[in-house]
């Protein structure tokens, strides 16, 4: 299946190269490359290449793209969907997958690609099994290595994870203080016309798990309203016929971070948006200039406050400059990206947060007739806008009582104000 | 190089965890003497020359920086070096390199001896002993990762061994070795495809394996060794439809793709009736005449159908059933397996349930989006129902990139019908204000396709579109034109004023194909605007030389036309057109010049042809049909890479049409797990014709084993584990128990024991054969054993007891020396329960016990085998031993001759080794042969017997050589004799226990020196 792996940068530089069946020479990136010159930006560039005797699948994460070289037929869903796999296994490993910390754990890289992959043939691709193998690099380790000379990041146990079936959870699992966190994470995906319309708006959510609990624990997680929940996706530990029949979730769970599920809300219910944004964005025929002017304010928010609120606009190409002012926060206009940044952060019932001035346009230039469109973050603590709301957890299996939390976060997902 | 040097670090694990079997992950995967064949794949300076490009790209990185001064010669000094962290910097600059592409082969020699050096416990493993280890480990994981390593070996000497090593997982005990087995076969068959069909039988072996474990793998294999031997899936097929859902996630891919090419070819069409109406419907639109013919043949078909009310198979309906649960799995690729199977197998209606899942699949990564739009386009296209209550989820977002938009764009055009027009229409007026162009053109040209589609909004659509001709942006206007000119070719007459608009944007439209497109409306609608049409051609023809061919073509064209139609205004423009035409640069416009001038202008010499000049010109033609790119992607199989590419792939499996009537369904019907019976079957046919090799007394070898076979499953249970048979070490006796599948229990507990016990002498039997190649080979090492007291009678109280060192592999556990004690009762009276008690061990050293004896009666004797393992050292086992009444401490004391056993290897693969042990771990002795010391065959038997080690095939008279390794650890004893003249000989003992070496060496020399 898969054949061999590129890790290239950006700029074009291959920084790591992985084979499992025979060497591919690495002019095969050149297609990729050859792509990339025709594509405007890097996600841009298509994420199947046929060349006449490879196949090129790429992902594009974290500035890196991922090159899976394969020879014959496969899904190429498999492959993408194997790749991320490996971007967030480094993500995992290393804190960030970036360039720089993949060139510094080389080994590790290797180590893991090698029982990720067994002949192009997906093997162990559970964090839980690699962790038992190959240990994460911490700094006492590197410095231990140093020290000592050892060399080993590969565990001293044999993973038998991976002959159980329940591969995502280890065995041996102890910990002093045993505890499980839920963070119900919600967000809002809108499209606003230019009145302010609501042209589509939807809410999905995702339930992140963080599960410190010794042993086997058998979890039972059930809401008040499951009903509210339209489309679900489960991480494999969960017992689909429990949910079919009284739509809670039971799992043994994975040790330490996974997502347990992601959702969509039921579409009939309406969304209700957290904030109003009043624009009027404006390019004068004549002057080369133009005047913005933005306002935010709270709608429904259910007696929440509204933090961390940044507003981003990609502005036309003619665009030099912004003089602008602000009642809050703080503005930044990056005249090489062209994109304007307003930080507001908290937005307060009292005070509505206010952006205008002019905008200064490349003379001579004829004047844009597209209007930019506004892109909205925003987080509400303590709320999970679509009401769901988690009835109890309740442990089987093991006899300790362990420490439970639930936590509601709101946030904004492709939040688009069109002008 | 690659996989060499990952390895340090895996095989210090390996040490640590496997006590000894660490050469299953050991780095050097060459064969003898041999480079590793992923060498020859780069050559030598390749890097050097071809690929500066890399190293000038970035000359101020850090990583260059450090590189560049030290050449490979410092590397190997470093390599070389006595200290580990300098062997340490260096190995991970190697990997670095390796990384990078570069070429480190010269290095790969410095490297093999410091790994061979490093892990003073890993000797270089060949790969039968890979082999060895696959076979005989107690513990699975090291079985499987041997067997991995083995097949990793890309060498084609070694497919006889790798098949047999896969022969024998295949049916391992455990699911896990099994699951490697069925990875090693799509190796093994690249390597060597002429094994295709020894590997099938091996395929249609695990295709019958119960575990979740083992499905993934073993269809992956079937998919790349055989997809074309469907049969081979009846009998399995229900049994993979209910383990899907545990299956991991990506065996889950394959089987459903696989699985939905064998139902295209075991059950009939679940929409025979309909699919046939809708294609007879859809033909007749399309107006083609050739294939009435065939219409009329599929609707006689179509009639039997119809008579015969459809019923799905229930195995249709199993399949459906199980793979719908999946549609909720968070893996994307499993989503869209069950999405392309339900698209090619499910009845019309429960189709639709898929579109939820895939809507949801477009919030994930871009990557993911565009594979899923791509295969939602293409459904849209036969099922158009199935999401439009979706249409919002593909609105276009400012912040996609345009590849994803442009697939948007492409749903929602593929949406639209009469009811929703108007909102589509209205959202699409917002992309065209779009700052991203090439978007703008794509929504424009959907534009155009929806008006052609949706008569309703045809004028509204052109309308919007003229408007867009006054657009600031050129490619937008060029755009618009040339839809525009599709869309005007519907209904001429009506838009004269269009035209007119069009022929004014010729002075200010500089895009080719606009132009062009302008050039030909105004040519073939010449009789709607008569005025104005010989007036572009004038001002065409000042420009002509400076236009783009393509224009030019169509000035030629628009000349011609004119000319027919109003040859009073334009003769003389026409000519001087022709002429310029005449001589231009571009052949293609110069014949098409003298084309047109003959076919047009009236000579004498003109043939009939001219005649019909007119209506060669202005023939009235069809208007474009403006089609989706997707359309009749469908017939490749959808999800696959085949089908984003529109083009076949290497290795695509053609998706089968649904057969005329459905095969017999009793295929698929399995009565009794066959394959248990059959397998044990032969095992105990094998063991049978083992016997002879392995026991020295039939009548003995019968009782051993039970006894053996007792104490294991003793130990085993008490942990309350079900694969006891393979270890009876308590650690990888939990271990095991935790893997095992509660569905496994059930299944095993009845048979396990029986099973196992034929397991056990069957792998007996097969050690056995492994170190003694031949009877005659092996038969001077059966000299007489040495039996020891370990109990005297008088001390005994008239219980005498005996042990000797069978010198068979403890089969339990192959770390432990087995040792074979017979007990003798003198007494009158019968000892009851005879047993070991509270042994003393030195650490590390664990001891099996033999199975209690329940009745020793007066004068009997008794023979029980107990396995002790002594950590390779010669220190005493210490522990009482119990009858009812009494309590005696006795004491087990090997020779240093008995903690080893014996290994077959060649001459060549002796040196080799032996050149790893050198210095420290070589001793040397010279000696004077004793009196009855004479010839060959003596020696062997005196070294024989007092070491359990293996001759080596040797060439030389003078030389006899002998092979072992020790039993705890593994490590090799590798002993030479050397005899000179007289009775001068030399005894050298390679080993790297040095200890054991020295010890051996002493009793060596007293054997022969007797």
């Amino acid at each position: 299946m898969i054949h061999s792996l590129f890790l290239v940068s950006t700029a074009g530089h291959i920084f790591l190269e992985k084979h499992w069946k025979s060497v591919i020479s690495r002019s095969v990136c050149d297609y990729l490359f050859e792509a990339q010159g025709k594509a405007s930006a890097p996600e841009n560039v298509p994420p199947v290449i046929a060349t006449p005797h490879h196949y090129l699948i790429s992902v594009y994460r974290d500035r890196i793209f991922f090159v899976a070289v394969i020879q014959t037929e496969v899904p190429p869903l498999f492959v993408i969907e194997f790749l991320h796999r490996v971007a967030e296994t480094f993500q995992d490993y290393f804190g960030e997958c970036s360039e720089a910390s993949i060139k510094d754990n080389v080994v590790i890289v290797y180590e893991l690609l090698e029982e990720m992959l067994d002949n192009g043939f997906p093997l162990a691709t559970e964090a839980n099994i690699l962790k038992e193998m190959i240990k994460p690099p911490t700094i006492l380790r590197s410095v231990v290595n140093t020290i000592t000379g050892g060399s080993s990041n590969v565990g001293g146990t044999l993973p038998t994870g991976q002959l159980s079936n329940i591969p995502w959870r280890r065995t041996g699992v102890k910990y002093t203080n045993n505890e499980a966190y839920f963070d119900v994470v919600e967000e809002i995906d809108a499209i606003l016309d230019k009145s302010g319309t609501v042209v589509f708006a939807e809410i999905q959510g995702v339930i992140d798990a963080c599960v410190k609990l010794s042993g086997m624990p058998d979890l039972t997680l059930s809401f008040v309203n499951p009903r509210l929940l339209d489309d679900v996706s489960f991480h494999p530990c969960v017992r689909f016929k429990r949910w079919e029949a009284e739509r809670v979730l039971s799992f043994i769970p994975p040790d330490g971070n996974f997502r347990l599920m992601s959702y969509h809300v039921n579409a009939q219910n309406l969304v209700a948006i957290p904030v109003y944004v009043k624009q009027n964005v404006s390019f004068f025929e004549t002057g080369s200039s133009g005047r913005l002017d933005i306002t935010v304010g709270p709608k429904q928010t259910m007696g929440k406050t509204i933090e961390d609120v940044v507003i981003t606009v990609h502005m036309p190409k003619v665009v030099l400059n912004a003089n602008l002012t602000t009642n809050q926060g703080t503005s930044t206009y990056d005249p090489v990206t062209k994109v304007l940044v307003w930080d507001i952060g908290k937005l307060n019932q009292q005070k509505v947060p206010n952006l205008k001035g002019s905008l200064s346009l490349q003379s001579g230039a004829p004047r844009p007739d597209e209007n930019p469109t506004l892109n909205i973050d925003l987080r509400i603590q303590q709320l999970a806008i679509s009401g769901l709301k988690v009835n109890r957890l309740n442990m089987f299996g093991e006899k300790y009582k362990p420490f439970k939390g639930v936590k509601y976060v709101t946030k904004a997902g492709k939040f688009q104000v069109r002008t | 190089m690659q996989r060499l040097l990952q390895l340090p670090a895996n095989a210090v694990s390996m040490v640590k965890t496997a006590q000894g079997q660490e050469e299953a992950r050991s780095p050097v995967l060459t064969p003898d003497n041999g480079q590793p064949a992923w060498y020859n794949a780069v050559p030598p300076e390749e890097s050097r020359h071809i690929r500066p490009g890399g190293e000038q790209e970035e000359p101020g990185s850090s990583e260059d920086a450090q590189m560049q001064p030290l050449r490979h010669d410092d590397l190997k000094e470093m390599l070389d070096s006595n200290k580990d962290s300098l062997k340490l910097e260096a190995m991970k600059r190697i990997v670095a390199m390796i990384a990078r592409g570069k070429n480190a082969s010269d290095l790969f020699p410095a490297v093999v001896k410091n790994v061979a050096c490093k892990n003073i416990e890993v000797s270089p493993p060949r790969p039968s002993r890979y082999r060895d280890i696959s076979q005989t480990d107690p513990n699975q994981l090291i079985r499987a990762s041997a067997l991995r390593v083995l097949s990793s070996i890309r060498v084609t000497i070694i497919v006889p061994i790798m098949m047999l090593a896969i022969k024998e997982a295949a049916s391992d005990m455990s699911p896990y070795v099994r699951k490697t087995a069925a990875h090693a076969i799509p190796k093994l068959y690249s390597l060597d495809p002429d094994q295709k069909d020894q590997l099938i039988e091996v395929i249609e072996k695990l295709l019958a394996d119960k575990t979740t474990l083992v499905a993934g793998s073993v269809v992956m294999a079937f998919e790349e060794v055989c997809p074309e031997r469907i049969d081979l899936i009846h009998k399995n097929y229900r049994k993979l439809c209910n383990l899907l859902i545990d299956v991991e996630e990506w065996g889950q891919v394959v089987i459903i793709n696989m699985l939905t090419r064998y139902a295209r070819t075991q059950f009939l069409n679940p929409n025979a009736n309909e699919s046939l109406l809708e294609e007879g419907g859809e033909k007749t639109f399309y107006g083609s005449d050739e294939e009435e013919g065939k219409e009329d043949k599929v609707e006689a078909a179509a009639l039997v159908v119809k008579r015969k009310p459809y019923v799905m198979d229930p195995d249709h309906r199993l399949l459906l059933r199980n793979t719908k649960p999946l549609l909720q799995s968070r893996n994307a690729a499993v989503v869209m397996a069950v999405a392309q199977l339900y698209f090619h197998l499910a009845p019309k209606a429960e189709v639709g349930v898929i579109a939820k899942a895939l809507v949801r699949l477009m919030r994930s990564h871009s990557e993911v989006q565009y594979v899923v739009l791509q295969n939602v386009a293409t459904m849209t296209i036969k099922r158009r129902g199935m999401f439009e209550p979706y249409l919002k989820s593909f609105y276009i977002r400012s912040t996609d990139p345009t590849q994803i938009k442009v697939l948007k764009l492409e749903v929602l055009t593929n949406l639209a019908n009469e009811t929703n027009i108007s909102t589509i229409l209205r959202e699409f007026q917002t992309y065209i204000k779009s700052m991203d162009k090439d978007f703008v053109a794509a929504t424009i040209q959907a534009i155009g396709r929806c008006a052609t589609n949706i008569g309703e909004v045809r004028d509204t659509c052109l309308n919007g579109l003229v408007q867009l001709l006054s657009n600031r942006d050129e490619l937008v206007v060029a755009e618009s034109v040339v839809v525009i000119k599709k869309l005007l070719q519907m209904q001429p007459e009506k838009h004269s004023d269009i035209i007119k608009h069009m022929a004014k944007l010729t002075d200010n439209i500089q895009v080719p194909m606009a132009r062009a497109s302008i050039l030909w409306l105004i040519g073939e609608y010449c009789e709607h605007v008569p005025k104005i049409a010989p007036d572009v051609l004038r001002k065409m023809a000042k420009s002509f030389t400076n236009e783009e061919d393509i224009v030019k073509l169509q000035i030629l064209n628009l000349a011609a036309k004119l000319y027919l139609t109003n040859s009073k205004q334009t003769k003389l423009l026409t000519q001087y057109v022709l002429n310029l035409a005449k001589y231009d640069q571009n052949y293609d416009i110069r014949d098409r010049a003298r084309f047109i001038r003959q076919l047009i202008v009236p000579t004498d010499k003109s043939g009939a042809l001219s005649k019909y000049a007119k209506k060669l010109f202005l023939a009235l033609k069809p208007a474009p049909v403006l089609e989706s790119p997707f359309k009749d992607r469908d017939h490749f199989q959808l999800g696959s890479l085949s089908h984003l590419l529109n083009a076949k792939a290497g290795g695509y499996q053609e998706l089968p049409d649904w057969p005329e009537s459905a095969p017999d369904p009793s295929v698929r019907n399995v009565e009794v797990p066959e394959w248990t019976k059959c397998s044990s079957r032969e095992k105990r046919k094998e063991k049978k014709v083992e016997k002879p090799f392995y026991s020295d007394s039939e009548g003995e070898s019968g009782p051993t084993e039970s006894a053996d076979s007792d104490s294991d499953t003793g130990s085993g249970s008490g942990s309350g584990s079900d694969s006891g048979s393979e270890d009876s070490g308590s650690e990888s006796g939990s271990e095991e128990s935790e893997g095992e599948s509660d569905s496994e229990k059930d299944e095993k507990d009845k048979r396990k024991m029986k099973k196992w016990r034929i397991y056990v002498s069957f792998c007996v039997a097969l050690l056995l054969k492994c170190s003694f190649p031949s009877p005659q080979a092996a038969s001077p090492t059966c000299g007489p054993l040495k039996t020891y007291e370990l109990l005297h009678r008088i001390t005994g109280e008239g219980l005498a007891v005996t042990y000797c060192f069978s010198r068979r592999p403890f089969t339990g556990d192959p770390h432990m020396v087995s040792v074979q004690i017979q007990f003798t009762n003198n007494t009158e009276v019968e000892a009851r329960s005879l047993r070991v008690l509270e042994p003393k061990l030195q650490s590390g050293m664990r001891i099996a016990e033999f199975p209690e004896i329940d009745v020793l009666p007066p004068g009997e004797i008794s023979t029980v085998v107990m396995g002790i393992d002594f950590c390779d050292s010669t220190q005493a086992a210490n522990f009482q031993l119990c009858t009812h009444t009494k309590k005696f401490f006795v004491t087990i004391q090997p020779p240093v001759g008995e903690l080893m056993m014996p290994i077959f290897m060649t001459e060549n693969e002796f040196k080799k080794e032996q050149g790893q042990l050198m210095g420290m771990n070589e001793i040397t002795e010279k000696l004077t042969l004793g009196e009855g010391c004479r010839g060959d065959h003596v020696i062997i038997q005196r070294v024989i017997s007092t070491a359990n080690l293996s001759r080596v095939p040797c060439g030389s008279a003078m030389e006899c050589r002998f092979a072992g390794k020790t039993v705890t650890s593994g490590s090799l004893v590798l002993v030479t004799v050397v005899t000179k003249e007289e009775r001068a000989a030399q005894v050298t003992v390679n080993c790297e226990k040095m200890l054991i070496g020295t010890m051996l060496v002493k009793d060596i020399l007293q054997a022969l020196s007797q």
